[in-house]
């Protein structure tokens, strides 16, 4: 370890007045002005802000890694107590080799497909110049350290043999193979199951402790930031905004922006519960604001000093600053949005359902004359104004469902989908123009789900041409509505998708939806592409939308606070199969299903609370080949007996319609765990 | 179909677009301006077309007319490139010799693109056994060199201009057809194609209004690296006979006429006409290579 003699006093990172620009067509755009933090050597820093906020030119920049166009325009960075603007070609790659690990978002694209992970992982070590069967041993020994149980067989896979939660782990392994000052975590959990992110997660705590490597996590998940990192800083606009230790930082803002941001959040309640807030307009253009402060055009507490005066850092003690002139006003931060109105659908048994699924399976065939069953025997009920949250890890069938109540794919025979009372074909292109109209969706990404050729006024008016079947200058009125009821304005209508922000799009989609009053509408995951801000203000829509028009949502999300909030009823499956159904609160206060207790312990919360992580031992089973008895017994924390692996146990249900397909008697189940901080708030009605 | 209204116009009437303006787009249009490859191509490419459109009307010799009295004449000051062997006007004759390979071989690039991207939305949008049968189809007609299937079919037809158009176009149909699939296969999975299904649309408009506006780009360059091919071939079939026939002062006949003179040192015969084609292959080339880039970028 002889080049490893780093100034061990050093902190891992400090950045001084850092200041980064990017030239676009001569101009310069300040992406990062004076941004100016230190993390300790063994220290978890969390860096969040919405997209555009700058976070990932951070990364960058104090790798001085910055795409062509972009510049350090002032200030210093340095790493381990080296400033990287003063090291030369040789010393900047030593320092890159040794001193700096940056793990990306997408493991699937960080690890090289044709190449096995022995190969890779024997190359880091092979670089700080071991002999190449040194290097395999050393890289089977650090996969065991990122608690990989076989490395041997994992080393002669390939990367796509490896789940998405397992290739992190490998990327993680790579990084801390060469024992780095400073870790780079850039959303390393965005695109992973609940469950997955929780144990990426807990690994990157422990490790942390182990290693005694400093940790920068760039997320936009406050909750993911909050339950890892020891301080926070928030990002807008390419300025550090407010700064302190974690805990305190999300329990008590002193910036409006982070107060803004953590209002947004669908925390705790139950629907009907708290209001979600959001933070009107738009993040401003790099270099727009040159006066004042940059958050002033959207802060409810701004007045004339703002718009003209720049904050300074304050200190506003406990190791905290913030830059507001009013940091010690948080308090009196008003509500920004109006509260949407909260739908109590009607309950009973003289309620007639709009959707009625029973018994309904999909099977695939697969090469070979193998079957993957992807779906079984999956009954369940909407009721008008309702919504039923949906959640499961991926391959747990969501999709699959969703696909099936759409009519994108046929559901085997024997099963049946009835629409107020009416049987509908199982292929959409076999459904009369009613039932299409009926059941519609809102997809996940917004940028894939509207076609980017097409103009804003095309995307509506063809789903009212088709669906409503209104043309010519009643169809224009139409989609004047629909517009103003996402809020959009008829400006909005010669744009095309690309014009649009990220909240506009999605917009754009749930009017599409609307077209021709829905029933049903599927909500597949529709705000986990979007910034916290824009995700609230959406949320909010669909609630309002909601009560005005009785629609009955379906709603996908491995979200829980999101379900949480907006669900009347949940769903959990696992493997294709219907684990758990009933009102929200019964299936989140318990008692639970072991598998959903596993997937609540799993989500970390905003408060840096957390209960007993619940590991979930091994894979997914693959459905093509399904455990015996209960499909969850290979996974099951709660097995107790031969029982749970012969017999497919059935569901159980309460007075409420809370149903539980279980061998476990009621009382042996888990209950909701304790939540501090968080009050549980009565659904109203 | 709404008029699709173009990216600065639309701009200023939606409201301040926020941070995705940032990475405002730099229209294709700009970026092909600042392509010295592009304008260099487009530069030969317009130059032989106005030849093709107005040649005939400036020229100091009428290409046809022989003069017997002064055949294979070296470049002097009256004939700038010389006279054939018939005493024709070299200069004349390859201004307008453009004419009929600039009006065969875009109609051919024409009918091969159309032809081959519906075959291409076929094949991509229903994959399973549509693609399956016609994939092979493809390959077999691609693993026959393209000279001699046209070749074939010309013997078989007898050559005339609108049928080597329509030859040509055929076997470029399977060259078109294979980008525009693959094309096809990388909109296929985004969400607005089931987007469609749950309004009930049919197959021909998912197709041709939600797909085809999106892969116009890849199309574009395909259909201007055919038109370089086409030319090519077309000259080739020409010089085989099989292409234009005479008196036309078409370059491959001109130089099917007269390579047999070469030896003898005539080279102004020929040279021109070799000259001309080369140039217009390289010229159409450079634009496809242009605009592949300003659609890459």
């Amino acid at each position: 370890m002889t080049d490893r003699a780093r100034d061990a006093s050093a902190p891992a990172l400090h950045l001084d007045d850092l200041s980064v620009a990017y030239t676009v067509r001569g101009r310069d755009l300040p992406v990062l002005s004076n941004v100016g933090l230190t993390i300790e050597r063994g220290e978890a820093y969390g860096l969040v802000g919405e997209s555009g906020s700058g976070k990932s030119t951070v990364a960058l920049a104090l790798q001085r890694v910055l795409p062509p166009n972009g510049r350090i325009s002032g200030g210093h960075a340095r790493v381990a107590g080296k400033d990287v603007m003063e090291l030369g070609t040789a010393a900047l790659r030593k320092m890159r080799a040794n001193d700096v690990a940056m793990v990306f978002q997408d493991p699937g694209k960080a690890l090289n497909p044709s190449l096995t992970v022995g190969r890779q992982m024997a190359e880091v070590y092979e670089i700080l110049g071991a002999s190449s069967a040194e290097a395999r041993k050393r890289g089977e020994a650090i996969l065991g350290r990122v608690r990989i149980s076989d490395p041997g067989r994992v080393m002669a896979s390939f990367p796509h043999q490896l789940s998405g939660g397992m290739q992190q782990r490998v990327v993680i392994a790579m990084a801390l193979a060469k024992d780095p000052a400073l870790l780079i975590l850039d959303e390393p959990t965005t695109g992973l199951d609940a469950t997955i992110e929780a144990e990426v997660l807990d690994l990157v705590d422990t490790l942390r402790q182990e290693f005694g490597a400093a940790v920068l996590f760039i997320s936009h998940n406050l909750a993911a930031v909050a339950s890892l990192c020891n301080r926070v800083g928030v990002l807008y606009a390419g300025k550090l905004v407010e700064e302190g230790p974690a805990r305190a930082l999300f329990a008590d803002p002193r910036h409006p922006y982070t107060a803004g941001l953590l209002r947004c959040l669908p925390r705790a309640g139950f629907k009907g519960g708290p209001a979600l807030d959001n933070i009107p307009g738009f993040p401003p253009v790099p270099g727009s604001i040159t006066k004042g402060c940059v958050f002033a055009p959207r802060c409810g507490l701004a007045e004339d000093r703002c718009r003209s005066e720049e904050p300074p850092l304050y200190d506003v003690g406990e190791g905290r600053g913030s830059r507001c002139h009013f940091h010690d006003r948080i308090d009196d931060l008003p509500r920004m949005s109006e509260p949407p109105p909260v739908n109590t659908p009607e309950r009973g048994p003289d309620v007639q359902p709009v959707l009625m699924l029973e018994r309904l399976s999909k099977t695939y065939e697969l090469p070979g004359n193998r079957q993957v069953q992807a779906l079984r025997d999956v009954s369940l009920t909407l009721n008008p104004g309702e919504t039923l949250g949906l959640v499961g890890e991926s391959g747990s069938g969501k999709s699959t469902l969703a696909n099936l109540i759409l009519g994108l794919a046929e559901h085997d025979e024997g099963g049946a989908i009835s629409l107020d009372g009416t049987p509908v074909a199982a292929s959409v292109h076999a459904r009369p123009r009613e039932a299409i109209q009926a059941i519609q969706i809102i997809f996940q990404n917004p940028d894939s789900a509207l076609n980017r050729a097409h103009t804003v006024k095309h995307l509506i008016g063809r789903a009212v041409e088709r669906l409503a079947g209104i043309t010519g200058a009643k169809r224009n009125t139409r989609v004047t509505q629909l517009l103003e009821a996402v809020r959009l304005t008829p400006r909005q209508l010669p744009a095309k998708p690309r014009q649009l922000s990220g909240g506009m799009k999605q917009r754009v989609a749930v009017a599409r939806a609307f077209a021709a009053d829905p029933r049903v509408i599927v909500c597949d995951e529709p705000t986990s592409a979007l910034d916290v801000s824009v995700q609230s203000a959406i949320l909010n829509l669909l609630s309002e939308l909601q009560a005005e028009r009785q629609v009955s949502y379906i709603l996908i999300s491995h979200d829980l606070g999101v379900v949480r909030h907006l669900s009347d009823r949940i769903a959990v499956m696992y493997l294709g199969r219907l684990m758990e159904i009933g009102p929200a609160k019964s299936v989140l206060t318990g008692p639970h299903h072991p598998y959903t207790e596993a997937l609540l312990s799993a989500a970390p919360t905003v408060t840096g609370e957390r209960g007993t992580r619940i590991r979930l031992e091994g894979q997914i089973p693959s459905p093509v080949n399904p455990p015996s008895g209960c499909v969850f017994h290979t996974r099951c924390p709660r097995k107790f007996g031969p029982i749970c692996e012969t017999e497919e146990p059935g569901f159980s249900a309460d007075t409420e319609g809370h149903a539980i397909r279980c061998h476990l008697d009621r009382s042996e189940m888990g209950r909701g765990r304790e939540m501090k901080g968080v009050e549980i708030v009565e659904a109203n009605g | 179909m709404s008029a699709t209204s173009d990216g600065a116009e639309a701009a200023t009437t939606s409201p301040p677009a926020p941070a995705p303006t940032m990475r405002k787009e730099r229209t294709t249009l700009g970026i092909l301006m600042r392509s010295p490859a592009f304008l260099i191509g487009a530069a030969i490419v317009l130059f032989w077309a106005f030849c093709a459109a107005f040649a005939p009307y400036f020229v100091p010799y009428d290409p046809l007319a022989d003069d017997l009295l002064n055949t294979l004449a070296p470049p002097s000051a009256a004939h700038w490139f010389g006279t054939d062997q018939i005493g024709r006007d070299v200069f004349s004759r390859v201004l307008v010799g453009a004419r009929d390979i600039l009006t065969i071989a875009p109609l051919a690039t024409l009918l091969g693109t159309v032809l081959g991207t519906i075959v291409g939305l076929v094949m991509g949008y229903f994959g399973g056994w549509v693609d399956a049968i016609v994939g092979r189809l493809i390959e077999v007609m691609l693993s026959l060199p393209l000279i001699i299937v046209a070749l074939m079919v010309l013997v078989a037809l007898g050559p005339s201009t609108p049928t080597v158009a329509v030859v040509v176009g055929l076997v470029f149909t399977p060259l078109v057809a294979r980008t525009v699939r693959a094309a096809v296969l990388s909109e296929r999975h985004l969400d607005y194609v089931p987007a469609a299904a749950v309004r009930g649309e049919g197959a021909l408009h998912v197709m041709f209004v939600e797909i085809l506006p999106n892969i116009w780009p890849p199309i574009i360059v395909e259909t201007t690296v055919r038109l370089g091919y086409a030319i090519f071939t077309i000259a080739s079939l020409s010089f085989l006979g099989f292409g234009v026939q005479p008196p036309s002062p078409d370059w491959g006949l001109a130089i099917a006429e007269n390579y047999g003179v070469l030896v003898g040192g005539f080279w102004w015969t020929v040279v021109p006409a070799t000259v001309a084609t080369a140039s217009l292959v390289v010229g159409v080339n450079l634009v496809a290579e242009g605009l592949q880039r300003a659609v890459a970028e």
